[in-house]
């Protein structure tokens, strides 16, 4: 199986309104700078969440059964690492699909001879694809979050309740701008077509995505999988 | 599935970031071969946490956690392209990167957690 090289970078020039001093596309630069910025808002978070992990006075908890004194009631382990792990899934299939929607845009000029280069290199499909997955993991966090207010755990409820929510709330709220990013691209991919011309606007796009998906691989593991 | 190189594609490689220094890129196998590594080892990390006899060993959660940074690393490596890109925005990420990392340690020990954990180890 040969491969076809993917360019991965816009190439700025001398006429390009984007270019800076460093040779590089300030939009670039500036999704860069932004997602470094992320990083310290989701290292905040995290903190606060590992701090407080272990320090509620009252159930439910994440990995333990807890009984209620006063009511007698029997609380399970809050969470559900099957649920968690198909999200986990389907956001990292969704960075594929993200990266293949990039390449598609990039080698747009290209001439598709076979049909699965026809696949590839659809960009409205990969895009959609993209977009479809992200609200796929958003319905898992929503079916999450309603199952635990169901079975007693809120925001309010306790120190693990207060720091999970603000987390992993934070984190969809991140998706969800996401999927509307996707979405826009598609709408307009769809009325005039995306092009090499276009490809820092959906590169920039790929990398807040990326960041999205990486937040949620260490908040896979710190959350949910050490107890 | 098979792909076909073409010309107009490899010439598109050449001069990246306008230096004039050629990059090598990911190629469609790259990214299928990446997403397959990182399915496996989402998969490991499920099973470990199921496997009671890994849970009670004190190397539960450094093993967590290796494979945790090596997906974090090889999804920015290739899917953000940072191994292919210019250096400036390796040093933009990186960067807050430590400094994230720095201040969640910081604040572990400061609050008493990584040190009742280290001294729980030793």
């Amino acid at each position: 199986m040969t491969s076809v090289p993917l360019t991965a970078g816009h190439v700025p020039d001398a006429h390009d309104p984007h270019a800076t001093s460093t040779g590089l596309d300030n939009k670039k630069i500036a999704i860069w700078a932004f997602i470094g910025s992320e990083c310290m808002l989701f290292a905040s978070l995290i903190s606060t969440y590992l701090i407080y992990k272990g320090r509620s006075k009252v159930g439910p908890f994440p990995h333990e059964t807890w009984t209620d004194p006063s009511t007698g009631h029997k609380f399970g382990a809050i969470l559900n690492i099957p649920v968690t792990s198909a999200s986990t899934f389907v956001l990292l299939m969704s960075s594929l699909a993200m990266v293949l929607a990039l390449a598609a845009v990039q080698n747009k000029n290209i001439p598709k001879r076979t049909t699965s280069e026809r696949i590839l290199g659809s960009s409205q499909l990969w895009l959609l694809a993209t977009a479809a997955l992200g609200i796929t993991f958003l319905g898992f966090q929503a079916y999450e979050f309603t199952s635990f207010v169901h079975e007693g755990l809120s925001i309010r409820t306790n120190l693990f309740g207060s720091s999970f929510f603000t987390l992993t709330g934070f984190h969809g709220a991140h998706v969800t701008a996401g999927v509307i990013w996707l979405l826009t691209l598609f709408a307009i991919d769809r009325k005039r077509g995306l092009g090499p011309r276009d490809e820092v606007n959906v590169d920039i796009a790929a990398l807040y995505w990326h960041f999205v998906d990486v937040v949620w691989i260490a908040i896979f593991t710190l959350v949910y999988l050490i107890k | 599935m098979t792909h076909s190189t073409h010309p107009a594609a490899d010439a598109a490689v050449a001069d990246h970031h306008g230096a004039g220094i050629e990059h090598a890129h990911p190629t469609w196998s790259t990214y299928w071969k990446v997403a397959t590594i990182l399915t496996l080892i989402t998969a490991v990390e499920v099973w470990v946490y199921y496997v009671p006899a890994i849970v009670q060993s004190r190397w539960f959660v450094p093993v967590l956690l290796i494979m945790s940074a090596v997906k974090f690393a090889i999804v920015v490596l290739f899917y953000m392209h940072l191994k292919y890109d210019h250096r400036l925005f390796r040093v933009l990420f990186t960067g807050p990167l430590i400094i994230a990392m720095t201040t969640i340690v910081a604040l572990m020990f400061l609050f008493g957690k990584l040190a009742a954990r280290v001294g729980a180890v030793g």
